[in-house]
């Protein structure tokens, strides 16, 4: 269980990213974060992933705090951050340089298989559309079998239809050893069609207004009459969220 | 190194797929005869010059006469002997230089303490002119071969240093991310991200290295060499033959140019991942 308490980060430069941020995510579970920009979302999958350390509060996995990367935590970037000198399959094996050669070799072209990219092994980074350079990055992200998967906005510079096609692919993978996933995104669409559960954050500070368990059944119709109704509901938070007076702390004089 | 057969393989099929413009012998061909037109021309020109009396050619002797000046020295097999001493040189110089020049590159590249700490005095020591070296050289090395080595060595050093130390600070930051996330330590940050990221103008670097070997060689056998095509110059100019300095000019320009093609040809293969601007045809 990934057990976020009280968490705040304050930057350097006085920004307060996020305040009294709390959330737990049980094993397996699809969590989406959705909010504007600026609302923190980004900052606490880096306190997630262990690339910063929060100002106050604590993360723990399955009860060990988080401090710094881990094994067990996956990560994918908005932007698939793909190694240009080496070849897909080496790429998808960077995370597992420890494993026996063979144990890399038999695990790459099984994630690459996965991700529908088996014929590309040998290519070359330039070689993909950005789609493909995506799908390398989530095959790089499982082949270690992470318990966590964290994934920030990773679909948001596709195009509509490659980001669907994505996103099933996504629900997929997950269902295959189902990692604890936590996508942050500001569409709302895309929140609908992977989540279990969508946290709505808002910023200056960024803080959770409101959480909804959609309650539709898998696999979900984008087109379905329900589908739209949960996607009226989430934009009514959304825009809540935006509007709801801010307090005190919301605007701290050297953040402007 | 697994995957580097599949990668070689993949790529080879990669390029047979897509329609090639022209065959790669033609176009080999033609860039090799181009780069020739230049020379050849200013060759052919200046010995047409002598030939036609527009000038005697004592000072500045016609190629014919440098060919045969060089074909001489083939013969008497001085020629051998001066250009073999001179390229032991260089390749000692040259390998001592980019030894230290991408360990202290890559480690002021990376650390911040070791970049405060030893940056300024070797950027200090930088402006120093190499001639100003060789009477210090000869007093600390002697005047045989180390004092040479060293100083050719001192020459390609610093455009390596420079050059790595300065491309591992602009590396892409999202790049080194992903080897945070995957827990890199220091020396795998650097061995697989740092370095192969800034390989291309490490290349670059190496070149420059390697050209900047090639005029130090010169300084150094001034400093009383008895083989050494520097010193075949010193020869020809002490003795009163402008051919000889020529046929010596000629010569280091026809090893530099060589040693750099094998540079670039051999490195090339490293680079076929780059994705940078093509020259338009």
């Amino acid at each position: 269980m990934l057990d976020i308490r009280d968490v705040s980060k304050r930057y350097p430069n006085d920004v307060l990213a996020l305040a009294g941020f709390g959330l737990t995510v049980a094993p397996g579970e699809f969590l989406v974060i959705v909010g504007g920009s600026g609302c923190g979302k980004s900052t606490l999958l880096r306190l997630i992933a262990g690339l910063d350390r929060p100002t106050t509060g604590t993360i723990a996995l399955d009860g060990t705090p988080v401090i710094e990367p881990r094994p067990e935590i996956g990560m994918v970037f908005q932007e698939p951050r793909l190694m240009p000198w080496l070849s897909i399959d080496r790429n998808t094996a960077f995370g597992i340089r420890h494993l026996p050669l063979a144990e890399q070799r038999v695990r790459v072209s099984e994630a690459l298989a996965r991700v529908g990219l088996a014929s590309h092994a040998g290519h070359w980074p330039r070689e993909l559309s950005g789609g493909q350079a995506q799908r390398v990055a989530l095959a790089r992200a499982l082949v270690a079998r992470p318990k966590v998967l964290l994934l920030d906005e990773p679909f948001s510079a596709l195009d509509a239809l490659t980001r669907n096609d994505l996103e099933e692919h996504l629900l997929e993978l997950w269902a295959f050893d189902r990692p604890t996933m936590v996508l942050v995104t500001h569409d709302i669409e895309e929140a609908l069609f992977l989540a279990d559960r969508i946290v709505v954050m808002r910023p200056s500070p960024g803080r959770i207004v409101a959480e909804l368990v959609p309650t539709l059944p898998r696999p979900r119709d984008r087109a379905g009459p329900d589908f739209h109704a949960w996607k009226y509901r989430v934009l009514v938070e959304l825009d809540q969220a935006v509007r709801r007076p801010t307090g005190e702390e919301a605007f701290p004089a050297a953040a402007i | 190194m697994n995957g580097a057969a599949a990668t070689a393989a993949a790529v080879g099929s990669a390029s047979s797929r897509v329609p090639a413009r022209r065959p790669a012998g033609f176009r080999f061909g033609t860039s090799a005869l181009i780069g020739l037109i230049l020379p050849l021309g200013l060759a052919l020109g200046w010995e047409l010059a002598v030939a036609l009396h527009w000038s005697d050619g004592r000072l500045l002797p016609p190629p014919s006469l440098i060919i045969a000046t060089l074909f001489e020295l083939l013969r008497t097999g001085d020629l051998i002997g001066h250009v073999l001493a001179t390229l032991q040189r260089v390749a000692l110089g040259f390998l001592f230089g980019v030894v230290a020049g991408t360990t202290l590159g890559a480690v002021s590249g990376y650390w911040a303490l070791a970049r405060r700490l030893i940056d300024p005095t070797l950027q200090a020591l930088r402006n120093i002119p190499s001639i100003a070296w060789v009477p210090m050289f000869i007093l600390w090395f002697g005047i045989f071969e180390t004092s040479k080595v060293i100083l050719i060595a001192v020459g390609v050093f610093f455009p390596i240093y420079l050059a790595l130390s300065g491309a591992i600070l602009s590396v892409d930051r999202k790049l080194v991310e992903v080897g945070r996330v995957f827990r890199f330590s220091h020396r795998e940050m650097i061995t697989r991200i740092l370095l192969p990221a800034t390989l291309p103008t490490y290349v670059v670097a190496l070149r420059a290295g390697l050209g900047l070997g090639w005029m130090f060689v010169v300084a150094a056998e001034f400093m009383g060499a008895e083989q050494g095509l520097g010193f075949l110059l010193i020869d020809g100019q002490q003795t009163g033959r402008p051919a000889v300095i020529l046929a010596s000019i000629t010569a280091f320009a026809v090893l530099g140019k060589l040693t750099d093609w094998l540079l670039a040809t051999g490195t090339a293969r490293f680079l076929r991942w780059e994705d940078g601007f093509k020259p338009v045809e």
